[in-house]
C-alpha cells in the first residue's frame, strides 16, 4: 500500500512534468477533451433550456387553454388535404362559443375570445421611437380572462370599444418599455403599422423563450379595427379557456359539440376543424428534446472518442521516446504496474487538465452570454463539473490503458538498449 | 600462469550451466550463453570481458534479473531466480542489484538527489527516509554539493556518480556496471574506477562489464567470455 502510494505520487509528479516539457503537444492532445467537456456543457444548457421555454410559455398562454383552428398543429402529413376542404374558422364563431357555454349548465367550459395575427409583424411606434417586428394580434374583451399574463398598468380594452372597432391598444411590456422609457404609456398615442391608436393599457413582464425570443414583444388591438384597416384573410383562431376544476378530456368533448353545432356537422360526418391544445407543444418539446439529447451525447461522445484517439496517439509516442527511460526504471526495481501507473496517470493527467480548461472555457462563455442575455438559461452546476471530470478521468483511462499496458510488457533488457 | 580463482563464503550468486537461446527461427538459433558455470562471492571484484558477440551482455543481464535464461539454473542468494515471477525480480533488481550503465540513465528533468531517490521510491520507503538515504548515497559519491543540479548541469564524470548514486542507494548486495567508463574521457573514467576501488575497500559487491584492459585491470578476477561459454575464470594476472 505504501509502495503504491509513493509510486502513484511519483507517477502524478512524472505526468506533470511531462505536461510542462510538452506544453504544445499537451494542449493540441487536449483539444479534443476540451471540446468534448464544452460539448456536455452546452447540451446541459439546451436541455435546461428547453425545459426552462416549454415550462415557461406554458404558464404564458396557460396549459388550460385551447385552441380551435381549422387545422391541427399535428398532423403536418395530411394538413394540406384538411385545409383545402375546412371551412375556415370565422371571428363571430368566438361568441357563439361563449353563447352557448352561457346556454350549458354547469359547462366545462369557462369563455371563448378570437385571436387573430396580424402578418407580418410590423412597427409600433411614436414621434421618437419605434419597435420594429412587434406581434400585432385582434382579439375581444374576453382575451383579458383568458390569458395568463396580467395587466400591469391602466385596463384592457371594453366590449364596446371592441365592437366599435375603436383604435385602442394594450401594449406588451417590451414594447411600451421600449416606446415610453421615462414615462407612462397610458393614454399616449402610437402607431400600429402607420395607423394612429391610443394606449389603454400595458402587460406585466412575462419573459423570454431562452432568453431570445421575447413574450413581451405584441400589441392587442380590437378585432373590429384589425378587420376594418386589413381587409386580407386572416385566419382566425378561438382561444377558449376551460372552466376551473373541469376534466381537460370533457371540456375538449364538450368544445368540440359546440364547434359541430356552430358548423352544423351531421353525425357521421369527420370533424372540419381542429382542438388544439399546448400537449402537443410540450410532445413536440420532448421530442425536440429527446433529438437533441442523441444528438448531443453523439457529438459529445464522438468529440471525446476522438480526443481519446488523440491521447492515446500521443501516449505511444512517449511510450516510444521514453523506452529507455522505462527500461532504466524496469531495472532498478519498477513493477509492470508501477509502469502501468505511470503512463495512465499520463494521459489520466491530460485529460484531467483539459477537463479543467473546458468547464473554465464554460464558464467564462456563461458570464459572456449573461452579460449578452441576462435570460439566457446556461447551465453550470456542481453536476456539470462532476459530469465533465468524470468524462475526463474516464476518457483518460480509455486512452492510456493500452499504451500503458505495452510499456509494461516491454521487456527491460531490450528497452535498456533501445536509442 | 592462470591461476584459477576460489572464492570465499557462501555465493551470492550460484548459476550453472546457464543457456540462452535466441530463436530466429529456421535453425537458425543464436546461442548467447552456452552452458555457463559461475559463482560470484561476496567482495567479489570481478571483470567480465569478451569480444562483441561473446554474449557478456546477455550474461549482464541475466546476472541482473533482467532477464531469465532458457536453460539452466540461477540461485541468487540461495534463491531459484528461475522460478520467480514478475514481481519477485522486480523486488531482487530493486533491492539486491545495483546497475551502472554506460550512458547514465537518469531522467533528465529530475535533480541528483530525486534520480538518487528513484529505487526508493519503488521500495515504498516515505519521502523524509528516502531523501535522507539519497543525501548519504549522493555523499558517499562526493557529490553532497550537487544534489539540486539537474544532469544537464554535470559533468559526464558527475553523472555517472549520480547514477552510482542511485545504484548504491539500496544498500545492494551486488553492483553491476555495464562499460561504466564507455561514455567518458580516460581520466574521468579513472576516477570512476577510483570510485569502484573505494567502494569494493568498503565490502561491495562488484561486477565489471568491460573490453578495455585497464579498466578490467581494477578488478581481481577476470572472466573472458567466447562463443557464449566461459574461456577463463582466473585471480587477474593484469592487476597491477
Amino acid at each position: 500500500m505504501r509502495r503504491f502510494l509513493s509510486e502513484f505520487v511519483e507517477s502524478i509528479r512524472i505526468a506533470s512534468e511531462q505536461l510542462v516539457a510538452h506544453k504544445t503537444r499537451a494542449l493540441l492532445t487536449m483539444l479534443g477533451v476540451i471540446i468534448g467537456v464544452l460539448a456536455v456543457t452546452m447540451m446541459g444548457t439546451a436541455m435546461n433550456g428547453i425545459d426552462k421555454g416549454v415550462r415557461q410559455s406554458l404558464d404564458v398562454v396557460g396549459s388550460d387553454v385551447y385552441f380551435v383552428a381549422r387545422h391541427s398543429w399535428e398532423q403536418a402529413d395530411d394538413a394540406w388535404r384538411h385545409l383545402k376542404n375546412r371551412p375556415a374558422i370565422r371571428d363571430i364563431e368566438s361568441d357563439r362559443i361563449n353563447e352557448i357555454i352561457s346556454e350549458t349548465e354547469d359547462s366545462n367550459l369557462y369563455r371563448a375570445a378570437p385571436d387573430v395575427y396580424w402578418w407580418p409583424q410590423g412597427d409600433v411606434k411614436t414621434k421618437d421611437r419605434s419597435v420594429a417586428n412587434v406581434q400585432t394580434r385582434g382579439t375581444d374583451e374576453n382575451f383579458e380572462f383568458i390569458n395568463n399574463a396580467q395587466i400591469g398598468e391602466g385596463r384592457f380594452f371594453s366590449e364596446l370599444e371592441e365592437s366599435n372597432a375603436r383604435g385602442v391598444v394594450v401594449l406588451g411590456y417590451d414594447v411600451a418599455e421600449a416606446l415610453f422609457p421615462y414615462e407612462s404609456a397610458i393614454g399616449k398615442t402610437v402607431r400600429v403599422k402607420g395607423i394612429e391608436v391610443e394606449v389603454v393599457g400595458v402587460f406585466e413582464r412575462m419573459g423570454s423563450f431562452f432568453g431570445l425570443m421575447s413574450y413581451d414583444n405584441f400589441a392587442l388591438v380590437p378585432l373590429k379595427w384589425l378587420r376594418k384597416h386589413y381587409q386580407w384573410e386572416m385566419h382566425t383562431m378561438i382561444r377558449v379557456k376551460i372552466a376551473p376544476d373541469a376534466d381537460r378530456e370533457e371540456a375538449r368533448y364538450e368544445l368540440i359539440g359546440a364547434m359541430r353545432r356552430i358548423h352544423k356537422q351531421v353525425a357521421e360526418e369527420e370533424d372540419n376543424f381542429a382542438i388544439n391544445s399546448t400537449d402537443s407543444m410540450e410532445e413536440e418539446m420532448s421530442t425536440i428534446k429527446n433529438v437533441l439529447s442523441v444528438a448531443g451525447f453523439g457529438i459529445t461522445g464522438l468529440s471525446l472518442f476522438v480526443g481519446a484517439i488523440g491521447i492515446m496517439n500521443i501516449t505511444f509516442v512517449s511510450v516510444k521516446e521514453r523506452t529507455r527511460e522505462i527500461g532504466t526504471r524496469r531495472a532498478i526495481g519498477a513493477r509492470r504496474s508501477s509502469i502501468i501507473i505511470q503512463f495512465l496517470m499520463e494521459a489520466v493527467s491530460v485529460c484531467v487538465v483539459g477537463g479543467i480548461i473546458g468547464l473554465a472555457i464554460a464558464y467564462a462563455g456563461k458570464l459572456g452570454i449573461e452579460k449578452i442575455w441576462p435570460d439566457f438559461p446556461f447551465v453550470y452546476s456542481i453536476g456539470l463539473i462532476v459530469m465533465g471530470m468524470t468524462a475526463s478521468v474516464v476518457v483518460g483511462v480509455f486512452s492510456g490503458i493500452i499504451p500503458a499496458f505495452m510499456a509494461s510488457r516491454l521487456d527491460p533488457a531490450t528497452a535498456l538498449r533501445h536509442e | 600462469m592462470i591461476q584459477p580463482y576460489k572464492g570465499v563464503g557462501e555465493p551470492l550468486i550460484d548459476i550453472g550451466r546457464v543457456e540462452k537461446f535466441y530463436d530466429l527461427g529456421k535453425a537458425n538459433t543464436v546461442r548467447a550463453l552456452d552452458g555457463v558455470d559461475l559463482k560470484i562471492y561476496p567482495n567479489d571484484y570481478v571483470a567480465i570481458m569478451g569480444p562483441s558477440g561473446s554474449g557478456k551482455s546477455t550474461l549482464m543481464n541475466m546476472l541482473g534479473c533482467l532477464d531469465t535464461p532458457t536453460g539452466g539454473q540461477y540461485y541468487f542468494e540461495g534463491e531459484d531466480v528461475a522460478e520467480m515471477d514478475d514481481n519477485e525480480l522486480a523486488f531482487i533488481r530493486n533491492q539486491k542489484i545495483g546497475f551502472v550503465f554506460q550512458s547514465f540513465n537518469l531522467l533528465a528533468r529530475a535533480s541528483t538527489l530525486r534520480n538518487v531517490e528513484l529505487p526508493l521510491v519503488y521500495a515504498g520507503i516515505p519521502k523524509w527516509e528516502r531523501q535522507e538515504k539519497a543525501y548519504s548515497a549522493c555523499e558517499k559519491v562526493g557529490l553532497g554539493d550537487r544534489v539540486d543540479h539537474k544532469p544537464n548541469e554535470l559533468s559526464g564524470g558527475q553523472r555517472q556518480r549520480v547514477a552510482v548514486a542511485r545504484a548504491l542507494v539500496n544498500d545492494p548486495s551486488i553492483l553491476l556496471a555495464d562499460e561504466p567508463t564507455g561514455n567518458l574521457d580516460s581520466k574521468t573514467g579513472a576516477e570512476i574506477m577510483e570510485l569502484f576501488d573505494e567502494l569494493h575497500s568498503l565490502g561491495n559487491t562488484i561486477i565489471l562489464v568491460t573490453h578495455e584492459e585497464d579498466i578490467a585491470a581494477h578488478a581481481h578476477r577476470l572472466i573472458r567470455l567466447r562463443d557464449g561459454k566461459i574461456e577463463v575464470d582466473q585471480v587477474n594476472p593484469g592487476r597491477g
